[in-house]
């Protein structure tokens, strides 16, 4: 019997689980509003050393992305974000994560062609299109800024 | 001499046997359902080696030297190998198989590679152009992720379609003689793709390259699933099984109850978090090479069809747009040399 594609995409659909929504969405919510939470508490630890503001800021980046990538290098931050899906991916430490992963593992072909050239291959194009957007953005704000 | 038989199936008149053959695997597959057929266990799954590829190569040569062991011979007793792998230029293979100094057939079929090199040997066999082969593949985790998907502690998320390629590798030395399992007749796999686009469901895209091949032997050779004590595909996954079951039920065949997967006996997916099951060349070997071939050799099975299936994907052309082309071969395999259906 012949079958169109049309056909089996719709036979092949109803043969595949979908992914559990619900769970990822109440993951994702509690994993990344925790590592938020954890952000801000370290926001005011900061403040109470006597950190201004904008260093307090500053230095909570610096420790979850310290974080994610001592987890990435001790194979744990995988396992983690096989639960927590977008709850890891999201926050600044996906990105983290984005770039330690490649590192690691292509540092068998080398620290220049290897680890240098692949590092930023899941987060380059992050880097690329949300530089591009910035400068929409800033374009935009220009634009009515005139008038 | 082989002769044909209908439009696609091959079947020997003297079937080459399986003399022996042996499997090698990793952690994860040791603590499988089948943990207990392989010949080696690696818990390390670097294999000794400091990178993944090294890792694979290794571990198809140990395959290797442990099927020409178990059959009692040396690499210069052996005329030609034949293998191939899923990474690029088939490296598992080529530095696998390196020192043997045995002549080389590299071949490429994706997933499908352990039938199809068993293919390839017997008909070499049959032909008489060699006395003795060994048919081979592996797999790796490791490698086929850094390959096809994403570094290993990248913190991406499975959907439940998605399969988890077995580390191992199966290696199989094939001969003419009494020795059983015999193969019997091979069908050749036509390529064929109804538009899968989605690398994380390989089942559904290769289903349709399995139920084109049972179909082509069915009505070559005038039988039905229920002439057969097993139909065994290679790594459908559940999902796959599925849609295959229902592709051939739509063209009149039942397979119900005779139809199993080398990707879900590998695992078990309930606690192994495999989701849609097991995976890759070597997932297809290792259950041939050490499970399925001793069922036959004790004649727990007798008659036989194992159709190990391969999504021929490229990411390059994929995220060009195409679909993910795939392709089944099949092989017959009994426990005797004549008889039977056929």
């Amino acid at each position: 019997m012949k079958m169109t594609p049309e056909e089996y995409g719709r036979l092949a659909q109803k043969a595949s689980p979908p992914s559990p929504m619900g769970k990822n969405l109440l993951m994702a919510f509690l994993c990344g509003g925790g590592i938020c939470a954890l952000g801000e508490g370290f926001r005011l630890l900061y403040q109470w050393l006597g950190a201004d503001e904008e260093l307090a800021a500053a230095g909570v980046s610096v420790t979850l992305i310290f974080l994610a990538v001592l987890l990435t290098g001790l194979n744990v931050y995988d396992n983690l974000a096989k639960h927590a899906g977008a709850g890891t991916l999201v926050p600044i430490t996906g990105f983290a994560n984005s770039v330690a992963s490649p590192a690691l593992e292509f540092k068998s072909e080398g620290f220049i062609l290897g680890l240098g050239a692949k590092m930023f291959i899941i987060a380059g194009p992050v880097i690329v299109y949300g530089t591009a957007a910035s400068i929409l953005y800033g374009l935009v704000l220009w634009l009515f800024r005139l008038y | 001499m082989a002769s044909r038989k209908g439009k696609y199936t091959i079947l020997f008149d003297d079937p080459p046997g399986i003399r022996a053959s042996a499997a090698v695997g990793c952690a994860k597959e040791a603590d499988g359902p089948l943990g207990d057929m392989f010949d080696i266990i690696n818990r390390d799954s670097y294999f000794g080696q400091k990178t993944w590829e090294k890792a694979e190569s290794e571990m198809q040569k140990q395959a290797v030297a442990k099927a020409l062991e178990k059959a009692g011979l040396t690499a210069s007793e052996v005329e030609a190998v034949f293998a191939g792998d899923l990474l690029n230029q088939c490296v598992g293979s080529t530095y696998g198989l390196r020192a043997l100094g045995i002549p080389f057939v590299g071949l490429f079929g994706a997933c499908s590679t352990m039938a199809e090199s068993l293919c390839v040997a017997a008909t070499f066999l049959d032909a008489g152009a060699i006395k003795r082969g060994i048919a081979c593949t592996s797999s790796h985790f490791c490698t086929a992720e850094r390959q096809f998907r994403y570094p290993l502690e990248y913190g991406g998320q499975r959907p439940p379609t998605a399969q988890w390629t077995a580390t191992a590798s199966g290696a199989a030395v094939l001969e003419k003689g009494d020795l059983p399992p015999f193969i019997r007749g091979i069908t050749i796999g036509t390529i064929e793709d109804l538009g899968i686009c989605d690398a994380n469901n390989m089942g559904a895209a290769m289903a349709p390259a399995a139920a084109a091949t049972l179909k082509h032997f069915f009505e070559d050779t005038g039988t039905k699933p229920a002439d057969f004590d097993l139909v065994i595909t290679g790594d459908l996954g559940q999902v796959g099984s599925e849609l295959l079951r229902e592709l051939l039920r739509r063209d009149g065949y039942d397979l119900e109850h005779r139809q199993s997967d080398c990707g879900m006996l590998l695992f078990d997916r309930e606690k192994q978090d495999v989701h849609a099951g097991g995976s890759g060349c070597g997932c297809a070997a290792s259950v041939f090479c050490g499970h399925l071939v001793p069922l036959l050799r004790q004649k727990k099975l007798r008659d036989i069809l194992f159709i190990a299936t391969g999504a021929l994907m490229s990411p390059t052309v994929v995220q060009q747009g195409e679909s993910i082309a795939s392709i089944a071969h099949l092989v017959y395999l009994s426990s005797e040399k004549s008889g039977g259906k056929i």
